[in-house]
C-alpha cells in the first residue's frame, strides 16, 4: 500500500492509495506509525485523504479506529477526507460513519480542525 | 439436509408490543387503501406479494434453537443446536409429532450462556418418559449448567424430577464424530467463558453453526482457522448481534460478530448461504431488514467469481440444503 503525507500549517494529511485488507494492515500500520507520533502530538490535526482508497475490509477499519485511538492519547485527532463512493458505502455499512468525522474534501477537513492549515492549503 | 430455526434472537427472547403492532396494522391499512381486497385469499396474497418483510412477518422473538434435519432422518429421532426459549415451541412439536411415541433428541449446545439453556425447563419431550435426550458439548460444567437453573429459587422442577433418560456427553473440539447419522466437528471460539461451532455434514451438505463467536479477524492464523471451519459450507449461521463499530469498538471483546465480519468470512471460505443470526435484542425487525439489505449490497461490492446468498434467519424459517 502506497502511504504519502503532506503538512499543511499545523495539520498532516495522510494519503493511501490502493486496497486495505487483512494482508496489509500491518503494512499500513507500520507506515502510520510515526507520522501518529509526530503529527498527533501536542493536540495537533491528521486528515486521512482516502480519495486513493479503493476498498477498506473490516480489518483496515480496525487499522482507522487503532489509528484514532493512538492519535487521541496523544491529545491529536485523526479525521477523514473525500473517500470514494464504494469506501463510503462501507463505511455505512460497517456503522464507522457514526465513530468518524468524515468531511467531502480535504480541505473541508483542514477547515474543521485548523483555520492555519485550510489557509495553507489554499495557498498550495 | 434442512435447517429449521426455532429461535433467532440474541441474549433474550423478544416479542412486538401493542404499539408495535398497531402501527403496523395502520401502515398496511394506508398501503391497502383503495386495493380490492374483498376476499381473504385476495388479502393474503396482497400481504405475501406487495408488503415489506417487516410489515407482513416478524423475524422474532425466541432465543437460539435450531433444528437440523439430516436427509432420510431416522423416525423418532431429532437434532437440535442450542436449547434457547425456542426450545419450547420445539417441544411442543416433537411431542405432537411423536404422539405418545418414545423419541431421541440429539442436542448441540454451543455453550451454556442462559439465553442458550433458558429453553431447556419448559422442553416438554423432557418430562415424558420414554424420550432419551443427549445433550452434547465441549464445556466440563455442562451438566451443572443444567441441573442449576431448574434449582430453587429459580425453578419449581428439580432436574432430578424430569422423566425422560438424560444423558451428558462430552466432545472434543477439533475432532469429528459421528452422531444421529452426521459427521460433527466442533471448533472453539473467541466468547466469555468459551463458546463451540459446530461443522456438520451429511448427504455431501455442510452446515456450520457458529453463534455467540466474536470473530476478530486480527490474527492471520486465527482467520485462516476459521475459514477453514467454514470451508464450503452451504451454509453457515453466523452471529451477526452487532455492527462492524460496534463490535470493534464500545462493545470489543464482548463475544460476538457483526454482519459484515460474517459476509467476509464466508467470501474467504466460499460458502454458499449465509444466516445472519442471534439478532441484537433492541434491532426492531426494519433494523434487521436494513442490516440484511446492507449484508446484500456488502456482498455484492466486494463480490469476486463466487456468490454468496445472505439471508436473514427468523423464527420459522426453513432452509434446504
Amino acid at each position: 500500500m502506497k502511504l504519502t503525507s503532506q503538512t499543511y500549517a499545523d495539520t498532516l494529511v495522510i494519503t493511501p492509495a490502493g486496497r486495505l485488507d487483512h494482508d496489509n494492515c500491518d503494512e499500513f500500520r507500520a507506515g502510520i506509525q510515526p507520522h501518529l507520533e509526530t503529527g498527533g502530538s501536542d493536540g495537533r490535526g491528521i486528515v486521512l485523504d482516502l480519495s486513493g482508497l479503493e476498498y477498506v475490509s473490516s480489518a483496515g477499519l480496525r487499522c482507522f479506529m487503532l489509528a484514532a485511538r493512538e492519535a487521541r492519547n496523544q491529545g491529536g485527532q485523526v479525521v477523514l477526507a473525500a473517500l470514494r463512493p464504494v469506501v463510503a458505502e462501507i463505511f455505512q455499512i460497517s456503522r464507522f460513519n457514526m465513530l468518524f468525522e468524515i468531511h467531502p474534501s480535504v480541505r473541508e477537513a483542514l477547515a474543521s480542525i485548523s483555520a492555519p492549515a485550510a489557509a495553507a492549503f489554499d495557498r498550495g | 439436509m434442512r435447517v429449521r430455526f426455532w429461535g433467532t434472537r440474541g441474549s433474550m427472547p423478544v416479542s412486538l408490543t401493542w404499539r408495535d403492532l398497531r402501527d403496523r396494522l395502520a401502515q398496511v391499512v394506508v398501503q391497502a387503501h383503495g386495493k380490492p381486497l374483498d376476499t381473504l385469499e385476495k388479502a393474503c396474497a396482497f400481504v405475501e406479494r406487495e408488503l415489506d418483510f417487516s410489515l407482513s412477518h416478524t423475524y422474532g422473538g425466541h432465543s437460539a434453537c435450531v433444528e437440523l434435519l439430516p436427509p432420510g432422518e431416522a423416525p423418532d429421532q431429532y437434532v437440535v443446536c442450542d436449547m434457547g426459549s425456542g426450545a419450547r415451541p420445539f417441544g411442543a412439536h416433537v411431542l405432537a409429532r411423536q404422539a405418545g411415541r418414545g423419541a431421541t433428541i440429539h442436542v448441540f449446545m454451543s455453550h451454556m450462556h442462559w439465553d442458550h439453556i433458558m429453553g431447556f425447563p419448559f422442553f416438554g419431550p423432557a418430562y415424558a418418559a420414554g424420550n432419551r435426550i443427549l445433550i452434547y458439548g465441549c464445556h466440563e460444567a455442562l451438566e451443572h449448567a443444567f441441573r442449576r437453573q431448574q434449582d430453587p429459587p429459580s425453578f419449581p422442577v428439580p432436574f432430578s424430577q424430569l422423566a425422560a433418560s438424560i444423558e451428558f456427553v462430552p466432545l472434543a473440539p477439533g475432532k469429528t464424530h459421528q452422531i444421529a447419522g452426521l459427521r460433527v466437528t466442533p471448533a472453539r471460539q473467541f466468547h466469555s467463558g468459551d463458546s463451540y461451532g459446530f461443522r456438520f455434514e451429511s448427504g455431501g451438505k455442510h452446515l456450520v453453526y457458529t453463534t455467540d463467536s466474536e470473530h476478530k479477524l486480527q490474527d492471520n492464523e486465527e482467520t485462516r482457522r476459521i475459514v477453514a471451519f467454514f470451508r464450503e459450507a452451504d451454509l453457515v449461521v453466523f452471529d451477526a448481534m452487532f455492527s462492524l463499530a460496534e463490535a470493534i469498538s464500545v462493545k470489543a471483546d464482548w463475544g460476538h460478530s457483526s454482519n459484515v465480519v460474517g459476509v467476509e468470512l464466508c467470501q474467504m471460505a466460499r460458502a454458499r448461504k449465509l444466516a445472519l443470526f442471534h439478532h441484537e435484542p433492541a434491532n426492531d425487525d426494519r433494523a434487521i431488514e436494513r442490516i440484511l439489505r446492507e449484508s446484500r449490497r456488502l456482498e455484492e461490492l466486494t463480490r469476486d467469481a463466487h456468490r454468496l446468498e445472505v439471508v436473514a434467519a427468523y423464527d420459522g424459517l426453513e432452509i434446504d440444503l
